[in-house]
C-alpha cells in the first residue's frame, strides 16, 4: 500500500484537499489503452479522431497498459480474447478504470444466447467502471461514458472504506 | 557574489529538487497493491515465452569490426574532403596511402575468408521419403 492510499480512517481538510487534487489530475488526463476488439473499435478511433477529438479531454490512447489509466474494451470479447484481456488489466497499473462500450462487452450482445464463442460480458472477468450501451455506441455516446467516469473519478476518496 | 559556476550548481540543484520532490510525492501517494500478474512481461497481452536475452550469432561479431574499420575510414575522408582543396597534392597522395593501408586490410580479411558466410552443409536426406498417398496414386496411373 501506498503511504497515504486508502490508509486513513476519516478526513480531514488537508485529506480532502488532497483528494480534490488527485482526482483532478486523474480525472484530466485519462489515457486510454489502444486496443479494440471488433466494431465498437471505428467507433472508438472516430472518437478519438479529429471529429469528435478526445485530446480535449485529456484523453488519448497508449500502446501499452503500464501507461494506460482506462481500458475501453471496445468490441465482442470472444473466450480467447477474455484471457488476454485478463492479464491487460492485470498489467495496468493503479489506478486504473475499465469502460465497457457497446452490448457486446455489456452482456454478450446479439450474441446472448447462442454465441458458443462469446463471453457474456467483459464484466465476467474485470470489474467494470462505466456501461457504454448501444450497437455500436456512436462517438457522443462514448464520450458520455467517458464524462461518466470523470464524474465517478471525481467522488473518489483517500479515506479507508468502511462497510 | 555567485560565480558562474555557482549558477549552474544552482541549476543543478534545483533540477534535483525537482525530479527527487517529484518521485517522493508519487511515492507518497500512489496506490502500490502489486501481485504476480501485475508484474508480468507486457506482450501484447500473450504470455511471454523465452528469455529477454536474446543471444546473436557469433558470425556477426567480424562482420561489425569490418564495418566499424570502414566507418572509421569514411570519418577521417569527411574533413579530408573540406580542406582537399587547400592542401592540394600532398593531401591526395596522403590520402591514397591512408587508403591503401586499409585496403592491404580489406584483401587480408577476404583471403583469410572472413567475408564469407559461414553457412551450415544443407542436409541431404540419405533415405527415401516414406510415400505418400499422393504418390501411390500416381504410381498407380502410371503402370496402367
Amino acid at each position: 500500500m501506498g503511504l497515504l492510499d486508502k490508509e486513513f480512517n476519516n478526513s480531514n481538510v488537508v485529506i480532502t484537499s488532497l483528494d480534490n487534487l488527485l482526482n483532478w489530475a486523474r480525472l484530466s488526463s485519462l489515457w486510454g489503452m489502444q486496443f479494440g476488439l471488433a466494431c465498437c473499435a471505428i467507433e472508438m478511433m472516430a472518437t478519438g479522431a479529429s471529429h469528435y477529438d478526445l485530446d480535449r479531454f485529456g484523453i488519448f490512447f497508449r500502446a501499452t497498459p503500464r501507461q494506460s489509466d482506462v481500458m475501453i474494451v471496445a468490441g465482442t470479447v470472444t473466450l480467447k480474447m477474455a484471457s488476454r484481456i485478463k492479464r491487460l488489466y492485470d498489467q495496468m497499473s493503479e489506478p486504473r478504470y475499465v469502460i465497457s462500450m457497446g452490448s457486446c462487452s455489456n452482456c454478450g450482445g446479439p450474441y446472448w444466447e447462442h454465441g458458443y464463442h462469446v463471453l457474456k460480458g467483459v464484466d465476467r472477468v474485470i470489474p467494470v467502471d462505466v456501461y457504454v450501451p448501444g450497437c455500436p455506441p456512436r462517438p457522443e455516446a462514448l464520450i458520455e461514458g467517458l464524462m461518466k467516469l470523470q464524474e465517478k473519478i471525481r467522488q473518489q476518496s483517500l479515506v479507508k472504506k468502511t462497510a | 557574489m555567485l560565480t558562474e559556476f555557482g549558477r549552474v550548481f544552482i541549476f543543478f540543484l534545483v533540477g534535483a529538487i525537482f525530479v527527487a520532490g517529484g518521485l517522493v510525492f508519487a511515492w507518497l501517494i500512489r496506490p502500490k497493491r502489486w501481485y504476480p500478474n501485475k508484474l508480468t512481461t507486457y506482450e501484447c497481452g500473450e504470455e511471454p515465452v523465452g528469455d529477454s536475452w536474446v543471444r546473436f550469432n557469433i558470425r556477426f561479431y567480424v562482420v561489425a569490426l569490418i564495418f566499424l574499420l570502414f566507418d572509421v575510414e569514411i570519418i577521417f575522408l569527411f574533413p579530408w574532403a573540406l580542406v582537399y582543396k587547400n592542401l592540394g597534392v600532398y593531401a591526395f597522395v596522403e590520402m591514397l596511402i591512408f587508403l591503401a593501408i586499409l585496403l592491404i586490410g580489406y584483401a587480408h580479411v577476404w583471403v583469410k575468408g572472413d567475408l564469407d558466410w559461414d553457412k551450415p552443409e544443407p542436409e541431404i536426406l540419405s533415405h527415401r521419403q516414406p510415400f505418400t498417398l499422393k504418390d501411390q496414386l500416381q504410381q498407380k496411373e502410371v503402370p496402367a
